[in-house]
């Protein structure tokens, strides 16, 4: 028998809903604030109609919903699914009129993307955008890439035991430090330093590139934060290509890898243990991954002279690779370019798309953990066909501690990667009812699910209005790994059916 | 190929001789002869080519490498000086193509193309590398001429009468909202 959720859930949901759509406003501050610095008075108005209605909700749910009573699991995951749509809708407005998106699903389309790191982009006239939106732009991925709970929690709680709930809700089931306040503090930490020593490693290579100062420190902020958070957008339309330097794209490189593993991990590089880089299941099966994907990669350009030069194969398929096995989506070619890649190369790519970065990292997707998790179940199974049926086996393998295998760690490992695989193929199936080929349909649909932000073209504002919703729930599930989005559909059957 | 097409003004000349009115044999004679002398014409004058959109470019790509190609388009965001040469992006409304120049073609440009700033539009002329050997493999133009087009110019902002009204409602809705929030609130502590 299902049961009816009771008043008090929508009320407990409503009121945490609030303050994180108050706290969604506060943020749009730090656009105003450039806005103001820069005298740009049209996106200063556009902000604070945009903080004004944050507000507004924010204060309305609040009021309405008060309640002093904590969250159980249930709430927590509706709470994080439904805020996530919340804060597209209401981060959208700023954007939708700044004129330079056509319609509000563009808007929607090109916050989702921010929030959930992806990447993907329905601006137009991007080279004319103003300073604060495109601030905006890359703050939302910074926001997304923490996850928009964690900064709820981090900066507006003193602490909650319904905190736990909402971390998991946003694919955050590992505790770096004891408490969650202290894990999510500890993830800002992190951000907040990387971003400090990004930005002036950026900005100086932009200077020694020939940008004015100020353009070179805008610009490395903003692509430290697409690089960091593995989301992918640029100041300019032209992506990373913009800035013809290879030092540029060594540093991105370095800021995506670091971008794509596991806090737990940073915490352990940041007190000296620098064997667990090598021990990590994780990292081992990253390097695997990289190798395999990028041999695809290379064998396939290689094969139809791409690019004649070693070099310019490495400078453009391992760019391409690291970028989409990051999660993050910055471009060294143009999307169409993609078309000269043959389909071996854009196999390689995909692959790499959708096995993703580390757990409790930016990266979206499969990621390395379960993958490593199948593959140690794999060798367990094969040994056990192999020995003697009396013999006792147990199967380890090493994430920041030795763990020994059980089947429910495997059981939830291959749920997942099926639910990904599944999103994957789902979107592939629509971009071709929408009239485009499999393989770009696969590869778009890969990169929306899997939250990474290469295009092959067919991501444009022309593009059917279904394929633009299609992908905008399917950067929402991927980013928040199915559990609270199967929880707020449960919720409504519930609500719809229950007794 | 498209870019040698000649100006339309010069292709009508044949068809204008065309006009000529002469009779059986020698209509044929002179029809032939126009038509071998239109082809030398054709292969011999100097043809000004027509500019290439960058979506051209990128989809032709294999077929435009290392030919000469006109590209229209503006320039925007940052002038990157690297020694003699320069890296300028200029965007033709699709796509921005980064053009590699020697610097004493582009001292001429004013205004690139931004939030506050229109661009000048500028007519280049230069090798087209689909994979460019010199530069990584990056999709470039190495510019030999360099001709500005239209002038940019520093674009006035104008605040949004509808903007300001709604921004300046909002903010005292939201402003009694929180006043009546923190009352509401205190009040259900104290109880």
């Amino acid at each position: 028998m299902i049961l009816k959720p009771h008043l008090e859930d929508v009320q407990i949901i409503g009121y945490y809903l609030g303050k994180i759509t108050i706290g969604i406003g506060l943020f749009m501050l730090v656009p105003v604030i450039c806005a103001c610095a820069l005298g740009e008075i049209n996106p200063l108005l556009d902000f604070l109609i945009g903080i004004g209605i944050s507000f507004l909700v924010g204060f309305l749910l609040t009021a309405i919903c008060f309640t002093d009573r904590d969250l159980n699991w249930m709430q927590g995951m509706i709470v994080v699914s439904l805020c996530w749509l919340l804060a597209m809708l209401l981060g959208a407005i700023p954007l939708f009129l700044s004129g330079h998106y056509r319609s509000f699903l563009d808007a929607c389309f090109e916050t989702m993307s921010g929030f959930a790191t992806t990447g993907l982009t329905l601006v137009q006239d991007l080279d004319h955008l103003s300073y604060a939106h495109n601030l905006w732009r890359h703050l939302i991925m910074f926001i997304g890439g923490q996850g928009i709970v964690i900064v709820a929690l981090s900066l507006f709680v003193k602490g909650f035991s319904g905190a736990f709930k909402m971390y998991v809700g946003e694919a955050r089931d590992e505790r770096v430090l004891p408490n969650v306040i202290h894990t999510s503090r500890f993830i800002w930490l992190v951000s907040v330093v990387y971003l400090a020593l990004g930005t002036l490693a950026l900005g100086i290579t932009g200077i020694i590139n020939g940008m004015k100062p100020f353009n070179a420190f805008f610009h490395g902020a903003c692509i430290f934060m697409a690089a960091f958070d593995t989301g992918g957008f640029s100041p300019q339309s032209q992506n990373v290509l913009y800035y013809h330097s290879f030092p540029f794209e060594i540093i991105t490189i370095i800021i995506m890898f670091l971008g794509a593993i596991n806090f737990k991990l940073h915490y352990h590089l940041w007190t000296g243990n620098f064997k667990e880089l090598a021990k990590n299941i994780e990292m081992r099966m990253l390097f695997f991954t990289v190798t395999i994907t990028f041999l695809l990669v290379a064998i396939g350009l290689y094969k139809l002279h791409t690019y004649p030069q070693a070099l310019m194969l490495f400078r453009k398929g391992f760019y391409q690779l690291i970028s989409g096995h990051t999660g993050t989506g910055f471009q060294t070619i143009y999307a169409l370019q993609f078309n000269e890649w043959g389909d071996l190369a854009l196999v390689g790519i995909i692959c790499a798309m959708a096995l993703g970065g580390a757990v409790c990292s930016t990266t979206g997707a499969i990621k390395m953990l379960r993958i490593g998790i199948i593959f140690r179940a794999l060798k367990e199974d094969v040994k056990r066909i192999m020995l003697p049926e009396k013999a006792v086996l147990f199967e380890k393998f090493h994430h920041i501690k030795e763990i020994f295998l059980e089947d429910k760690q495997v059981r939830s490992a291959l749920l997942v990667t099926l639910c990904y695989l599944l999103l994957y193929f789902i979107g592939a199936l629509v971009g071709m009812l929408c009239g485009y080929p499999f393989l770009f349909s696969l590869f778009e649909s890969t990169s929306a699910a899997a939250n990474v932000g290469l295009s092959c073209g067919i991501t444009s504002v022309t593009m059917p209005a279904v394929l633009k919703t299609t992908y905008i729930l399917q950067m929402w599930v991927g980013r928040l790994e199915f559990m609270s989005i199967f929880t707020l559909l449960g919720f409504i059957v519930a609500a719809i059916k229950g007794k | 190929m498209k870019l040698l097409l000649p100006r339309p003004e010069i292709a009508r000349q044949p068809l204008a001789a065309n006009k000529q009115k002469p009779s059986c044999i020698s209509c044929y004679r002179s029809t032939m002869l126009y038509f071998v002398w239109s082809i030398v014409f054709f292969l011999t004058i100097p043809c000004y080519a027509q500019p290439l959109s960058s979506e051209e470019l990128i989809i032709n790509a294999k077929q435009h490498d290392n030919q000469s190609v006109n590209y229209r388009g503006e320039v925007i965001g940052d002038i990157m000086v690297r020694g003699n040469y320069a890296w300028i992006n200029v965007n033709d409304s699709q796509n921005a193509i980064g053009i590699w120049t020697p610097v004493q073609l582009i001292k001429d440009i004013q205004y690139t193309g931004g939030y506050s700033s229109a661009g000048d539009w500028v007519v280049i002329t230069g090798i087209f590398h689909r994979a460019c050997r010199q530069h990584g493999g990056d999709m470039d133009i190495h510019a030999a001429t360099i001709v500005i087009d239209t002038k940019g110019s520093r674009l006035e902002e104008k605040p949004s009468s509808f903007k300001i009204k709604v921004a300046i409602s909002l903010l005292i809705i939201c402003l009694t909202a929180t006043i009546i929030y923190f009352i509401t609130l205190s009040y259900r502590k104290r109880r």
